[in-house]
């Protein structure tokens, strides 16, 4: 009786360290686990290096840079998925809290302010996505106008100068200047992007319209609804974000965002695994390559390397880590056939 | 064969396009648990005829009578809700997508709620009931599509477009650049859809001996017409040869 409890349990612990094995080969399968290996091994590395990497004061800053990339790239996961780019959407980061400082100007209370700001985000968007599938406007070109357009517009109505953002302390702090506050919103929002992506029809046909455009269309999905609505949601994201960075700041600046903040949650989408000729992608692996591109700049500034060849050392980063992962991803999709 | 009951009648249709011809007066008919084998060159009509049947163009002229009543058909979801289904050779499948999100693309399965979530798991049995019954054999319903052979997507894409309430197969050249083996397997999934009896199957094909051993009756289409029709059990190979190279020879001597 009691040789056959020992055996039964000796079966459970050999059984459970095979599901274990199980499910950490389920994990080496899926698409986001090369880059979470880079993201720990750089995070290891710049430990042991610098013993000021993993202190409180240095997380705060970097999840800080990391929210910021890693709301936009949550956008541009959708947009690239559904075979779209949006290069304007870091001016729109600019534009949305001067928007918002004037409405609150003007007199009208500071969330309505904020949600107005956000509705013309989403107006830039809608204006992207028509001329993008109505006219049959390539989205790189279409978004490369409307990138110095409305920077363009910002530089014009805040006379280029930057400006206090307004309200409370208290609101600011919610909104992103308390410390953890912004990566908690970008958490947030990965959470409800990463339902909306996997959990719902929109994201179903989302990774349809990208990956067969005429064969979504043949299955009656319309593609150039999902295509708009998917410019919206990376406009308004990315207006949120430049409000989020105007309260963590405490200032409004006419040249905040712009084409680096853009390409570099492009650079987050992609090292995460969203292929930029469309139809895969998950906005997890987005936020994992946020956090490795954040990790890398922070790691580099804490080394102490020369601002010279910071971005120098980041682009080999991107390619050498972006390299390893398709290679890797080559080998997963190999070993996983059947 | 004409014991079975009419599933479509097609009479004259005819079709231009602009200066162009593309149907001179067609006439054919579909019944139910028959296969019509629609042979025929490149630019013979067949296509077209497809088009029209599947309510992606209407025709210049001509009558359609589907399940015995007239209709125009206005658009492809209208075909659809009349029961016609058509696997075009693109097949309109979603590599990275899972077999049973392709089964269900569009016509999802989901919760109840405000947010109608993807019943994922809802959608996992019933596409395993769906390939069962039509004697699909694939490893796992949540292999994505880019991960199966040309024989499969198609049985995949047939499996879809018989799913609903359909009555009308329609299937543009399922053994196109397919081996022996897997085109065996169509021809099986073929032969059993037959067997289901509400089904009126028409293919597109080319290769003359495989379109006489499935379809019951074949037409031949050349210049936007058609030029002979046969229950396939009285032609042959040599026959239907010889009727083409006339044809091809005349062509050369003009």
């Amino acid at each position: 009786m009691r040789g056959d409890q020992g055996l039964l349990r000796a079966r459970d612990v050999s059984s459970m360290r095979r599901a274990v094995w199980d499910q950490f080969h389920a994990f080496l399968r899926t698409r986001e686990a090369s880059i979470v290996i880079v993201a720990v091994v750089l995070v290891i590395y710049f430990e042991v290096t610098n013993s000021n990497f993993l202190t409180n004061a240095n997380l705060q800053t970097l999840s800080q840079t990391i929210a910021a990339w890693t709301i936009i790239a949550c956008g541009e996961t959708m947009l690239l998925i559904c075979g779209e780019i949006d290069l304007s959407v870091g001016q729109v980061f600019a534009l949305a809290p001067f928007i918002m400082y004037f409405a609150h100007d003007a007199g009208i209370p500071l969330v309505l302010a904020l949600l107005l700001a956000l509705a013309a985000s989403g107006v830039i968007g809608l204006i992207n996505g028509t001329i993008t599938v109505r006219l049959g406007v390539p989205s790189f070109v279409t978004t490369l106008g409307m990138f110095y357009l409305i920077n363009g517009l910002t530089l014009t109505i805040s006379h280029g100068s930057p400006v206090e953002t307004p309200g409370s302390p208290e609101f600011a702090a919610v909104m992103g200047a308390e410390g953890y506050a912004e990566i908690a919103w970008a958490i947030a929002i990965v959470i409800v992007m990463h339902i909306v992506l996997r959990h719902t029809r929109w994201g179903l046909h989302t990774v349809a319209t990208g990956g067969n455009l005429l064969g979504a269309s043949e299955a009656g999905i319309n593609t150039n609804r999902i295509k708009t609505g998917n410019f919206v949601l990376t406009s308004v994201l990315g207006g949120f974000t430049g409000i989020l960075e105007a309260f963590r700041i405490g200032s409004t600046d006419p040249l905040a965002g712009g084409s680096n903040i853009m390409f570099l949650a492009v650079a987050a989408a992609v090292i995460g695994g969203t292929a930029l000729a469309g139809g895969a992608g998950t906005i997890v692996g987005g936020f994992v390559g946020a956090i490795v591109l954040g990790v890398l700049r922070d790691g580099f500034t804490l080394e102490g390397i020369n601002a010279f060849t910071f971005d120098l050392i980041i682009g080999a980063g991107i390619l050498v880590t972006m390299l390893s992962n398709i290679h890797l991803g080559r080998l997963r999709q190999l070993g996983g056939r059947s | 064969m004409s014991g079975h009951p009419e599933a479509l009648r097609a009479e004259n249709i005819v079709k231009r396009f602009g200066q162009v011809t593309a149907l001179e007066g067609v006439s054919i008919s579909m019944r139910q648990g028959e296969i019509l084998g629609i042979l025929g060159d490149n630019g013979a009509g067949k296509s077209t005829l497809m088009k029209i049947i599947t309510g992606f163009q209407p025709p210049t002229s001509g009558r359609l009578i589907i399940g015995g009543q007239e209709v125009a058909l206005r658009s492809v979801d209208h075909a659809r809700e009349l029961g016609i289904e058509c696997v075009y050779q693109d097949l309109a499948l979603v590599g990275g997508l899972s077999i049973y999100h392709n089964l269900f693309l569009n016509r999802e399965i989901t919760y109840k709620g405000p947010f109608r979530l993807l019943n994922n798991e809802a959608m996992r049995q019933a596409a395993i009931e769906r390939l069962g019954e039509i004697g699909v054999n694939i490893p796992s319903v949540d292999l994505e599509v880019e991960r199966l052979s040309g024989g499969q997507r198609q049985a995949i894409a047939v499996a879809r477009a018989v799913g609903g309430a359909s009555r009308i197969l329609l299937l543009d050249e399922p053994l196109a650049a397919m081996g022996a083996r897997e085109a065996g397997a169509i021809i099986d999934l073929i032969l059993r859809l037959k067997q289901r009896g509400d089904l009126a199957i028409a293919m597109i094909m080319h290769n003359y001996a495989q379109t006489l051993d499935i379809a019951d009756r074949i037409i031949l289409m050349q210049r936007g017409r058609i030029t002979y029709e046969k229950e396939s059990a009285a032609t042959s190979v040599q026959e239907l040869m010889d009727i083409v190279r006339r044809e091809y020879r005349a062509m050369r001597a003009a």
